[in-house]
Formats: structure tokens, sequence, C-alpha cells
């Protein structure tokens, strides 16, 4: 019973946490910027003007359009509940796969991308093309680093990796560090950071996330921001789960549970600290650059699987 | 330390080597490329010097010092000398296109594994599963060399496939003999004089240095 409980506090906290996660970015790189920024609990209060305002839609959105937002969010939330936060065993913990988990972010990008282009204005159009190439190239790269970890844990499935990695302890591996690396690129892509692309911006002509969502308006709106910010913090998540999975709780005993998400809180802030002087140190790349930055990361993920292979396995 | 950080350490720097190579292939500009080359023979001579700890082998330091010199330092300032003389043109030029080159040097490294598996065996160093990397190392300074256009890029080739022997030296018996050595890091100077040289005979010969245009 508890578990179960415990499971729900953890996906209700990723998606209740993530507007201010994102506030927290927002105000770090105002300040890093000499700016004073808006109060990191902005992000909530835009999402409760948004749901507030009147729905517009254009003239010739088809359903498409309209079930979208709920489309991305739902395959948003689904996600989040399959990366464990501060416990590691869930009575779900059998539906915790990778492989599910990139397919409910590919469903959110491909609506997301359908919605673009079902109004017909050339921006939707232009941004849903750019998205499609991209994700097509970051998918495989994101997989092929998981796929990393997967091979030393012999499974698939999220719980059971974190299991492993945590009882083989701190090991300095190269084909870890190789898809840790890989799946930075990754994240940065997939949620449209800086080098990428400009999350803060609705007025450029290289933008790609919101050149779709420029039509829409209202509570469409608000749902769709708020998957995008849950999706941040989603990604961070599984980077910690993977790669830094040390104060996590194997039970729930709720000494160790508060253990575990005050670590998470602190694994959060010093990921958003670096990704923060990241962005602010770093000017965005050619739109043409990217597919070659994509490419570089599925090489890296490609070497780290063969250095597993080859320096680890071997050396048993 | 304990062997087994030592080993780790090892793999970490075979890793990096092997990344290496791959970034080598993968550049773009003549300056980066030589970056990467000066940071192989700096990792090269890291590896050395610990192989070296390890093994309580103190010719090894020596021959980590020569390289830190020669490959970490010496030849890609030579090398950039000349780039800078000739007014070479600052980007690479490829033979076939980046992305499909990387593609063949995935399919290099698995055929090296592959190959190099029976020799692991045998072997029983801690250094042994550097031998499959040292030897994917040479096959891609080979495809290096086959798949650019410019005398100076492969040169590059050249000298990362001199890397790469030395590595597989390393590892695969700790090191040849101090002579052998010191031989060798002597031909690779004399080498690159004689192929300075020749870069400028090419040049005033053929009024460039795009090897497709001796064949005319």
């Amino acid at each position: 019973m508890m578990i179960f409980l415990v499971n729900l506090a953890q996906i209700l906290l990723m998606i209740l946490a993530a507007p201010m996660a994102v506030g927290i970015v927002k105000k770090m790189k105002a300040r890093l910027q000499n700016r004073q920024g808006a109060g990191i609990s902005q992000p909530y209060r835009d999402l409760s003007k948004l749901f507030g305002k009147e729905l517009l839609l254009a003239e010739n959105a088809s359903w498409i359009f309209r079930a979208a937002p709920y489309i991305v969010f739902t395959s948003t939330v689904l996600a989040a509940s399959v990366v464990p936060v501060i416990v590691v065993d869930s009575p779900f913990s059998w539906t915790a796969d990778v492989i599910a988990l990139a397919g409910f972010l590919a469903i959110g990008t491909f609506f997301t991308a359908l919605a673009g282009m079902d109004v017909g204005t050339a921006f939707g159009g232009m941004g849903a093309s750019r998205e499609m190439t991209f994700a097509a190239l970051a998918e495989p790269a994101l997989l092929m680093s998981i796929f990393v970890l997967s091979v030393s844990a012999q499974s698939t499935n999220l719980s059971v990796m974190i299991h492993h990695i945590l009882e083989a302890g701190l090991l300095l591996k190269p084909s870890i560090a190789f898809a840790l690396i890989a799946m930075l690129m990754v994240s940065i892509v997939e949620n449209g950071r800086i080098p990428v692309d400009n999350p803060g911006t609705h007025l450029e002509v290289t933008m790609i996330h919101e050149a779709m969502l420029l039509e829409y308006s209202g509570r469409h709106l608000a749902l769709i921001e708020w998957a995008t910010q849950i999706k941040l913090v989603l990604f961070a998540t599984l980077i910690f789960d993977l790669f830094f999975p040390w104060g996590i709780s194997g039970t729930v005993a709720v000494s160790a549970l508060l253990i575990a998400l005050g670590l998470w809180v602190f694994k959060l802030i010093v990921f958003f600290v670096l990704l923060v002087i990241m962005e602010t140190g770093l000017a965005k790349m050619r739109l043409f650059e990217v597919p070659q930055f994509l490419s570089t990361a599925f090489f890296l993920a490609l070497l780290g699987m063969f250095m597993h292979y080859i320096l680890e396995v071997g050396a048993q | 330390m304990s062997s087994e950080l030592l080993q780790q350490i090892i793999t970490m720097g075979a890793a990096l080597m092997l990344l290496i190579s791959f970034a080598l292939l993968s550049q773009k500009r003549m300056l980066s490329l030589l970056h990467w080359f000066a940071l192989q023979g700096i990792v090269l001579a890291a590896v050395t010097a610990l192989v070296g700890y390890t093994s309580d082998n103190t010719e090894l330091y020596i021959s980590a010092t020569i390289t830190l010199m020669l490959k970490g330092v010496l030849l890609p300032w030579v090398l950039w000398k000349i780039i800078r003389q000739m007014h070479v043109h600052r980007e690479v030029e490829p033979l076939v296109n980046i992305p499909m080159t990387m593609l063949i040097a995935a399919a290099l490294v698995v055929f090296s594994y592959q190959v190099t598996l029976p020799i692991e065996h045998l072997s029983h160093l801690i250094t042994r599963n550097t031998i499959a990397v040292a030897m994917a190392n040479v096959l891609l300074g080979m495809l290096m060399m086959i798949t650019r256009k410019k005398a100076i890029t492969q040169v590059i080739g050249f000298l990362a496939i001199e890397n790469s022997l030395f590595f597989a030296g390393v590892g695969a018996t700790y090191g040849m003999p101090l002579v052998a050595e010191l031989g060798v890091a002597f031909d690779v100077l004399i080498a690159s004089v004689v192929f300075g040289l020749f870069f400028y005979h090419i040049r005033d010969t053929f009024e460039s240095l795009d090897l497709n245009k001796m064949e005319k």
C-alpha cells in the first residue's frame, strides 16, 4: 500500500515541481546575465493565467490540432511515471522500460509536429520538418547511450539497471563516460536548449520547438508548456538514475525517502547550474550543424558500446 | 595505487586513444586536426608512463618523455609551421564524406576486435585488452590516409599509425626494447623532415598539395 502511495507521490512531485524547476533555471540565467529576472514561481502564474484564458482556434484547425495538447501532456506524464525519482522499486516497475520511455517521448514529439503542420502556417510546417529531422537522429543516439548501460545490467528495465549500477559501485568506466556525454548532448536537443534551439523566443527564423506552437493559445498552450517543463525535469532525472543513482531509496522508509528527495533536489540544482552556465556561455549553432552534433552523440554512444565489449567485458 | 585502479586508468587511456582516432577522422579544419593529433601524442605519453609505473619498467619513462616531446609538441608544431608557410587551404578535403567515413571506421573497430580476440587470450598482462584498440587505431590511421586528398592530412594519418603501433607495443609487450624505440623515434623525426621537403617539392612542381593533380 505504502509503495503505491510513494510512487504516486513521486509522479506528482515530478509533475508539480517541473514549473518551479524551469522558474529556477530562468531566474539563475537572468542573474548570470545581470538581469533581475522573474520570481521562481512565475511559471505557475503563467500556467494559471493561460488556463483561464479564452481558447482561440485557427479557422482550419482539425481535431488533430485540438487533441494534440492532451496527447502530448498525457504521453509526457506517462513517460515521467516510468522514471524512478526517489524510490527504485515500484509495483509497476516491470513497465519501467527505457524503450517504452523513448516511445512515449516519441509520441509527444510526433503529435507536436502533426499539430504544427495541421493549421498550415509557414512557421508550423517549418518547425515540424526541423523537429522531425532532429528527432529521427536524436532517438538512435538516446537509445544507444542507454543500451550501453543496459548491456552491462542485461536488462532494459530502469529499476533493474539502477540496482545493477548501485551494486557495481563507483567505477572508472570509459563506456559509461562516453554514454553520459552522448546522453547530455541528446538531452540538449530533445529539450531544445540553447546551442540547438532557444526556449526563450517566439520570433526567430531558426526556432524549432516554438515554431510549432505559434497557433496555440489558452489551455492548449498551457498543457504543452507544462509538458515541456516536465520533459526537462524528466531528462535530468533519467540522467541521474542512469549515471548518478547514489542516494535513491531502495525502501519506503521515511528517512531514506527524505534523503533521496534531498539528494534529488541537490542533483537537480547542480544540473541546472551547469545548464545555465552552458546556455549563457554558448552561442546558438547553425541549424545545419545540428545533424552533425547529433551524429557525434551517436558515435560517442557507439564508441561507448565498443569500449564495453573490448575493454570491459574482456577484462573479467 | 591498487592494480585495479591502475587498470581502470589504463583502460580509460585506451578509450581516449580510440576517441581521438575517431575525432581525427571527423575533423573538418586543419588546425583542430593538429590539436587532436598533439593530444594523441600526449595521451600516448601518459599511458606509456602509467604502464611503466605498473610494470616497474624505467625504460618506459624514457620513451614516454621522448613521445611527449616529439609527438605531443615538436611534430604538431612543425606541421603547423608548414601549413602556415605554404598557405594550405584551411579545410580538410575528404574523398568520402565524413559520416560515411565514421561508419566505415566503426566497422573497422568491430573487425579488429574480432581479429585480436585470440591474441588477447594468449596474454596475461593487465594491458591485454588494449591490443584490439591499438589495432583499430592502426586501421583508422590507414583509413585516414586513403580517404584524404591533401598530402599533409595523409602525413598526419601516417604519424597516427606510428602512434598506434607504439601503443600496440606498449599494450602487448610493455614496450619494445629502448634501442628499437630510440631508432623509431629518430626515424619519425627524419621522416617528418623528409615530408617537409617533399611538400615543398610537390608544391613547386604541381602548384598544389592536392595529390589528385599528380596523377594527371
